[in-house]
């Protein structure tokens, strides 16, 4: 259960974090820090038997048919990504306590934070590539609610859209690969994908399926082209930046590309894909980085370039590269975050985040200027600090491969220049924003930041110096395994050393430092060539594309969906006319083998009757009253019908069902106009016609070829286990009640629901009552008739009595909840019809919501209650009692189920009717409670 | 009797597809409620047509299929929700809309109407 429980703490941190706003900030900040700190201690407790090159598993099997399950995994690499996701959320989580202002909420913050940090630990541990991808659309969602944490601001928005328009269609393309591979490999579990090298990049969906992973991994980690949503997700308050562009949300896509190395990487598409792609970004982003006038702005593109780097490493297809991508993204995370928070605590105490107006702040804030140059010297790859050597073992690395053939060397050239650009924005950061002068126009006056704001920036920056003058001691342990479980073999020999000798690499690195500072010193007319080049909008070209992709979507919708119902329905029959006539032509013959009945009288009187309700119907409707008594006989022979071909429960229902409809028809008639207008055409009603004769005789055709075919049922079983099983000897009642409970649960469900949703309809209906009928004649001022009131009244205690009796017979003769219901709702409408629903309301106050309310948990619980006998949902029980003077009865548990049942039709026939029965009296509104 | 049976389901069908398809909310409601008949008589037929037969343990040894009739009272039941569900639909659409029409453009069209019809009488008052 560890495992599971990491990700699980960090969720139900976020639950606990939002249940906090009536809390102090102290209190609410040690709420949330206390789950986080608690995984923390569990992982490390795990660290251990990981190191020890064991991989720790945990499953839950969900849906095992399609190969899906919970699944969790905790090798070198998943360690890894939870200590960083883990400390350095834990830090960022400390800083947004201070960072803050009382005016924004956060309980929010810390919400919405702990939410990413479970989404971002459910990507490193799942062992279930769809898992995976889960959680990957998690950090999607959760990172677009933190970018607009403060959503009032239009670019907070603006960024946050576009975070997710771009990682989110990245995502589809992730799954769409993660798909393919699984239907490669044949199994979703990535133990299983991890071991299938050679099947995987021999098959001939390899190149599909590594194109589509890529989107995912290089538009989730901001690589060119998809790198422009990053610099608009800075809107995001400083402490989130900290967090999703140092440690976790862009590190998603690269963590990917370590995922999948074992069985991706090797091949030419793989380097040329991923190095090339990684080579432009690092450069590119580079050189823009130093053109930044804003601080995170600069910070946000030298991340752009720093993942380049790390891509580019996993792109050259060599081990020892791939040991240097992790450690980069170690040391990148350490660094990144440091100098988040320092821009944090500058624009904080500044108010202003532009170097053109920071300057000198040295004097103002020397502490957390020597953190900051600090963390900047290792952004530039100073020796001494660990973003030194994690880069000397990239330009190592880049002098070692042969893959450009004879123009391999330009590769470390390159990358010289990129080195030279990252010490140029670094000399930037340090020397514009601490020394040049004095401050211009500052809107704050600057000063120290508090200790506690600066305590995770301390932290962070003694990470950076200790790693970069100790190495072994401090990560040698976690690379190690981090690196054996990205290559998924044996680690090559390398050592991560300060001092390596006189070689290459070295002098790279002097050249770099040296080149970064001519180009700082050149900036003046560095900067007048950048202002002199035509400047692309990366915003505004975005928006225009999505502009033009929902305009031409609502285009195309709207030509589709006109809005008229009578099309949709000719659409839809057409489709279903063709569907299920087509196999028809197929049928050598329509008639089966079974012997047919003879016609007898009755039956062909009824059906006589029942078609001439139904074309009389259909004659007479533009005078909806006429129509609806026809439609009324046709309800009545269907009843009768069933009757006749022995369904005597379903002859009861139809009755009862006929009885309300009708009245709730009627009723509804009185609000809409008593016409209907013949307005159609004559080739719309002769294309009617058509289609409605054609549906006729393809449904026609399907029942007579349906009835005269023998029957092979599987109810043979309900019958014989009717009354052994389930203690009644009407089967259809055991089998609503009983075998197919579950069914009829959900069927109440749907009623309660149909009723709850009329209830709400019928809110503050604008009322359309008419005055008189529809010749002018007024209403009758006889509301109520005195004889229907007084037999009615008289009436509603023995229709009670039979319908309690229906109730009770149900289990073994004709009758049950779903009959007994429509009775008793029949008999308390008749109520209503004789006295009006404000002399209901005087006598008897009902709340028909909780009837409802009431009956479908009565139905749940007994469902429930057979959990507690340890048998299974819905299990009945029942037993024969000998009772004095009544003899043997027998009791059943279905018979509360049915109760549950009863109550729930009660209460939704009734509040259907009632509340639109309600609407038609005059008479000045009281509070009747419905 | 059973061509009988099917060719009733088949009117059923022919009339209620018929109304559904009309252009006011309340024969649709109407056509929709006949349609209704038309499916819950077809699923019961999947049951075979059982004359005389015994619905309840006991009474014979020749049994009409209780699966199909269980499923059809339940959807009977639902049927009507469902009915009075689009009725009220109706009312309300009435009252919001000011028309009965289910065709999309017809209430632009009136709205439009309406509009205009607004705009002559106030230019009327200004003259």
């Amino acid at each position: 259960m560890t495992l599971l429980w990491i990700p699980l703490l960090s969720l139900l941190g976020s639950i606990i974090s939002s249940m906090s706003g009536k809390l102090t900030r102290n209190q609410s900040t040690r709420l949330t820090l206390l789950m986080p700190i608690i995984a923390l201690i569990m992982t490390i407790s795990l660290a251990p038997t990981v190191f020890s090159g064991e991989v720790l598993r945990e499953t839950f099997t969900w849906i095992p048919l399609l190969g899906i399950d919970i699944a969790f995994r905790l090798d070198g690499l998943a360690l890894l990504f939870v200590f960083m996701i883990l400390v350095i959320g834990i830090l960022v989580i400390f800083y947004a306590r201070f960072y803050v202002s009382s005016k924004d909420s956060l309980p929010k913050l810390f919400t919405y934070l702990m939410l990413f940090m479970t989404a971002m630990l459910g990507i490193v541990m799942s062992n279930n590539v769809i898992q995976l991808w889960f959680f990957w659309e998690l950090t999607s969602i959760s990172s677009f609610l933190l970018i607009s944490y403060w959503w009032h601001k239009s670019e907070a928005r603006e960024g946050a859209i576009m975070a997710l328009a771009v990682t989110g269609a990245g995502g589809l393309a992730l799954l769409a690969g993660l798909l393919l591979l699984g239907n490669i490999v044949g199994s979703y579990s990535l133990d299983v994908i991890l071991a299938s090298k050679e099947l995987i990049q021999n098959h001939s969906w390899y190149e599909v399926t590594l194109v589509f992973i890529l989107l995912g991994a290089f538009t989730k980690s901001a690589q060119f082209p998809f790198h422009f949503w990053l610099p608009h997700a800075m809107a995001a308050p400083t402490p989130v930046s900290a967090y999703l562009h140092s440690a976790t949300m862009v590190k998603a896509g690269v963590f990917l590309l370590a995922r999948f190395y074992p069985v991706l990487a090797g091949t030419d598409t793989w380097f040329i894909l991923v190095s090339f792609t990684g080579l432009t970004t690092l450069l590119f982003a580079a050189y823009v980085a130093l053109f930044k006038h804003d601080l995170k702005g600069l910070l946000a593109y030298s991340t752009i370039s720093h993942l380049g780097l790390i891509t580019m490493l996993f792109g050259l297809n060599s081990e020892l590269a791939a040991v240097a991508a992790i450690f980069h993204i170690i040391n990148h995370a350490t660094f990144k975050a440091s100098l988040f928070m320092a821009t944090g605590i500058i624009d904080h105490e500044t108010g202003t985040r532009d170097m053109r107006k920071i300057n000198g702040m040295w004097r103002y804030m020397p502490y957390t200027a020597t953190l900051a140059m600090v963390a900047a010297a290792a952004m530039a790859g100073v020796p001494l600090l660990n973003g030194f050597l994690s880069k000397e073992m990239f330009f190592a690395e880049t002098l070692h491969q042969q893959l450009l053939g004879s123009m391999s060397w330009l590769i470390p050239v390159l990358a010289t220049v990129a080195g030279a650009f990252a010490v140029a924005y670094s000399a930037r950061f340090i020397h514009d924003v601490f020394f040049n002068g004095e401050p211009v126009n500052l809107p704050k006056q600057p000063k120290e930041a508090p200790r506690s704001m600066r305590l995770p920036i301390e932290i962070l920056v003694a990470l950076c110096l200790v790693v970069g003058i100790i190495p072994n001691f401090v990560v040698d342990d976690i690379l190690s395994a981090a690196s054996q479980a990205t290559i998924g073999g044996q680690v090559p020999e390398y050592e991560v050393a300060l001092w390596h000798g006189f070689n290459l690499p070295l002098l790279m690195s002097g050249i770099a430092v040296c080149g970064g500072l001519l180009l700082y010193s050149q900036r003046r007319f560095l900067f007048q060539f950048q202002a002199s080049l035509p400047s692309l909008n990366a915003k505004k070209l975005f928006d225009k594309v999505v502009l033009a992709i929902t305009t031409w979507c609502q285009v195309k919708v709207e030509r589709i969906e006109n809005g008229s119902l009578q099309r949709y329905l000719t659409l839809m029959f057409v489709v279903v006319l063709v569907f299920a006539g087509w196999p028809l032509f197929e049928m050598s013959q329509l008639g089966g083998q079974k012997e047919l009945t003879p016609i007898d009288v009755f039956n062909a009187m009824g059906a006589a009757l029942l078609i001439i309700g139904a074309i009389s119907t259909v004659i007479w409707y533009s005078n909806r009253v006429v129509s609806l008594i026809m439609l009324s006989v046709v309800g009545l022979m269907a009843s009768i019908a069933f009757t006749r071909f022995s369904a005597p429960d379903l002859a009861l229902t139809q009755l009862t069902v006929e009885v309300v409809t009708i009245i709730l028809l009627m009723l509804a008639l009185f609000f809409l106009p008593q016409h209907s207008p013949r307005e159609s055409s004559s080739a719309r009603i002769l294309r009617d016609l058509g289609i409605s004769g054609a549906l006729g005789i393809v449904v026609a055709s399907i029942c007579y070829a349906l009835v005269t075919r023998p029957l092979d049922s599987i109810s043979e079983f309900f019958l014989a286990n009717a009354k052994t099983g389930g203690g009644g000897t009407n089967v259809v009642n055991v089998i609503l009640v009983d075998f197919r409970g579950f069914d009829t649960l959900g069927e109440i469900c749907v009623l309660g629901i149909a009723a709850l949703g009329i209830y709400k309809l019928l809110i503050n209906l604008p009322l359309l009552m008419p005055k008189s009928d529809s010749k002018g004649r007024p209403w009758a001022k006889e509301r109520y008739p005195i004889l229907l009131a007084s037999i009615s009244q008289s009436l509603l205690p023995l229709a009670l009595l039979v319908s309690f009796y229906i109730f009770l017979r149900g289990h073994n003769l004709p009758g049950g909840g779903f009959i007994a219901g429509l009775v008793t709702a029949v008999a308390f409408i008749l109520q209503y019809i004789a006295h009006g629903s404000n002399w209901i309301a005087q006598r008897l106050t009902i709340n028909y919501r909780k009837i409802i309310a009431t009956g479908v948990a009565i139905a749940l619980f007994t469902g429930v209650g057979s959990w507690f006998f340890g048998k299974p949902f819905m299990k009945t029980w029942f037993d024969y009692f000998n009772i004095p003077l009544i003899g043997e009865i027998e009791l059943a548990s279905a018979l509360i189920f049915d109760l549950g049942v009863y109550i729930t039709v009660v209460g939704s026939t009734l509040m259907i009717l009632a509340s639109l029965g309600r609407l038609t009296t005059n008479e000045p509104k009281e509070e009747v409670s419905i | 009797m059973e061509l009988l049976y099917a060719s009733c389901i088949g009117v059923l069908v022919f009339c209620g597809v018929f109304l559904i398809l009309r252009a006011r909310t309340f024969p649709v409601v109407l056509g929709l409620t006949m349609f209704s008949y038309a499916v819950n008589l077809f699923l019961f037929s999947a049951g075979r047509l059982s004359l005389n037969k015994a619905a309840v343990l006991g009474y014979s040894s020749d049994y009409a299929d209780p699966l199909p009739q269980a499923l059809v009272l339940t959807a009977i039941v639902i049927g009507f929700a469902m009915t009075a569900f689009v009725v009220i639909l109706a009312i309300r659409g009435r009252a919001d809309l000011g028309t009965d029409h289910v065709d999309g453009y017809e209430v632009e069209k009136q709205l439009k109407v309406k509009k205009t019809r607004k705009a002559k009488k106030a230019k009327k008052v200004k003259s």
